[in-house]
């Protein structure tokens, strides 16, 4: 896996740019990731992105969508307004965690 | 039975492929003077599920996909007809619908996922359900939409996927590629649209897959609207409108509803937000209930959900479960493994076979006899392994019966994608 610099930190991505270690994540990083993809973190934001950050301790893996909405309370037409276009991958770059899985 | 021990209970909820299969396996490996096996379903018809994806053009009569679900169970397993109303695993039972209720020792879930258009607005209004809108998962979907099909003569067809995971994710694709060799051979390819419709970035989940199957696409004239989160049907103007608002007009619009496992999941506490059962993805076992396992479409496990998912996941799990029930630890750890043909229209078709780890690849799939398969191009043979499978399934798979194709996953033949050709693939979606 590579290694990137991020707001003055060594971060380890995977081939998509995805963080891969849960505890190199930083609010500051947060912050630059969201940047990436054109994104300014309002109050709102960081909720889902604590929300998904605990969730992911707890599950092991990302939360989805739909799971956002029913566990965390963040209506899917929210997520859709927060990250546009493609929340599910926004939420998960930003908050540091795997693209949750598209299963086959 | 011996005085004084007392027979075990294995109970079996759901006679499906899963069901019918762990009740064959578990039948010859467990004494019959020990186990008693009790398999429930609430239909005595058991269903050919690959066969519906074909019936819409006219390739089967539905009395060629049903068969008594009884005739696949051996001797020396009972079936009870009945609806589940829940199970209470504190008290190790199951009640049913009519009252009766039945205690288990060990309980296998083997309930399935079932489309649900009634989950999104507008979806199965009467206006429209099975008027312009269909699904193809269900008998009287496939068998609505043939009428329907042989009627459309001219407009957009789109086909659409609600959310996932689905039932045989490769089908929307298969149906569509189905689709236009259909109208092809009408003669009025050019008189019909073709959008493909997905909450996906892609034709497909992974990258190599998708690339092969979004060029498939592109070279049939069919486009591809991606990221698409359906939010609801807009009834009147035939219109779907996304979660952010983008509108796809059809004129028959074949959908794949979103999938939930069964409602008796959620009465019993079991289920995550779409009734399906976490499970340990490896052995099955439910991470709540050391007695509870769950086979086929009903748990959560990052697979397909797929009959030849449930195939190997049985196979494994019925040794686990002889040596689980004996203190013993389990062995047979489930990698995820799936095998599935995909119909690409004109008598050809493609083999994908992959599994948790490993994406589907190009190469070689190699077979005994047959001789070895191409995986993920068009083939004459691939398409003839798919129409073989209805007799493999219906007097191999669902008896038990050996089968040559590994539980596991090979490498054996398979194209592996460089760094370089992964990153590429990548920076496309």
């Amino acid at each position: 896996m590579p290694t990137i610099e991020i707001a003055g930190k060594q971060v380890t991505v995977n081939d998509e740019g995805f963080m891969t270690v849960y505890d190199e994540w930083s609010d500051e990083i947060a912050k630059v990731l969201a940047a990436q993809v054109e994104i300014e973190l309002t109050p709102r934001h960081w909720e889902v992105i604590h929300f998904l950050r605990d969730d992911f301790k707890k599950e092991g893996e990302s939360s989805t969508s739909r799971h956002t909405q029913t566990v965390g309370g963040f209506p899917i037409k929210e997520q859709f307004e927060l990250f546009p276009k493609k929340p599910a991958k926004k939420m998960s770059y930003i908050a540091g965690l795997p693209k949750p899985k598209g299963c086959v | 039975m011996t005085e004084g021990k007392s027979m075990k209970k294995l109970l079996v909820l759901g006679a499906g492929a899963a069901g019918t299969m762990v009740v064959n396996k578990l039948r010859k490996k467990l004494p019959k003077d020990a186990w008693e096996i009790t398999v429930v379903d609430q239909e005595t018809e058991h269903i050919y599920q690959p066969g519906l994806l074909l019936m819409p053009f006219g390739t089967y009569e539905p009395e060629q996909l049903i068969k008594k679900r009884q005739s696949f169970f051996p001797k020396g397993v009972n079936f009870i007809q009945a609806e589940i109303e829940k199970v209470d695993p504190t008290l190790n039972k199951t009640f049913f619908k009519d009252g009766r209720e039945i205690g288990y020792d060990y309980l296998v879930i083997a309930s399935g996922t079932t489309p649900r258009p009634d989950q999104t607005l507008g979806m199965s209004d009467p206006a429209i359900w099975y008027k312009s809108v269909f699904d193809f998962y269900t008998l009287a979907g496939a068998t609505a939409l043939r009428d329907a099909l042989k009627n459309f003569n001219s407009g957009r067809l789109v086909v659409h996927i609600t959310e996932m995971p689905i039932k045989c994710p490769v089908a929307p694709l298969e149906f569509t590629f189905l689709a236009d060799a259909y109208f092809e051979k009408r003669g009025i390819r050019d008189k019909v649209e073709i959008v493909f419709v997905t909450p996906l970035e892609g034709a497909f989940t992974k990258p190599v897959a998708s690339k092969h199957l979004g060029m498939m696409l592109n070279e049939r004239k069919i486009s591809l609207e991606s990221d698409f989160v359906i939010e609801h049907i807009d009834v009147e103007a035939k219109t779907m409108v996304s979660m952010d608002e983008r509108e796809v007009a059809f004129d028959l619009l074949v959908t794949v509803p979103l999938n939930m496992g069964a409602d008796f999941i959620e009465r019993s506490g079991l289920g995550n937000e779409l009734n399906y059962v976490p499970v340990d993805k490896r052995n099955f076992l439910s991470d709540a209930y050391p007695n509870i396992f769950v086979l086929g479409d009903a748990s959560n496990i990052p697979a397909s959900k797929a009959g030849s998912v449930a195939h190997f996941a049985v196979d494994l799990f019925s040794e686990n479960f002889v040596d689980y029930v004996n203190g013993r630890p389990m062995t047979h750890n489930f990698d995820g493994h799936a095998n599935c043909f995909i119909e690409s229209g004109n008598g050809k078709g493609l083999l994908i076979d992959f599994n948790y780890e490993v994406e589907p690849l190009t190469g070689k799939f190699p077979i005994p006899v047959i001789g070895p398969l191409a995986l993920l191009k068009e083939s004459r043979l691939n398409h003839i392994g798919k129409l073989a499978f209805r007799w493999i399934y219906w007097n191999i798979l669902l008896k038990g019966r050996y089968l040559p194709i590994p539980a596991l996953m090979s490498m054996a033949g398979k194209v592996q994608v460089t760094r370089k050709e992964k990153e590429r693939l990548n920076a496309n979606n």
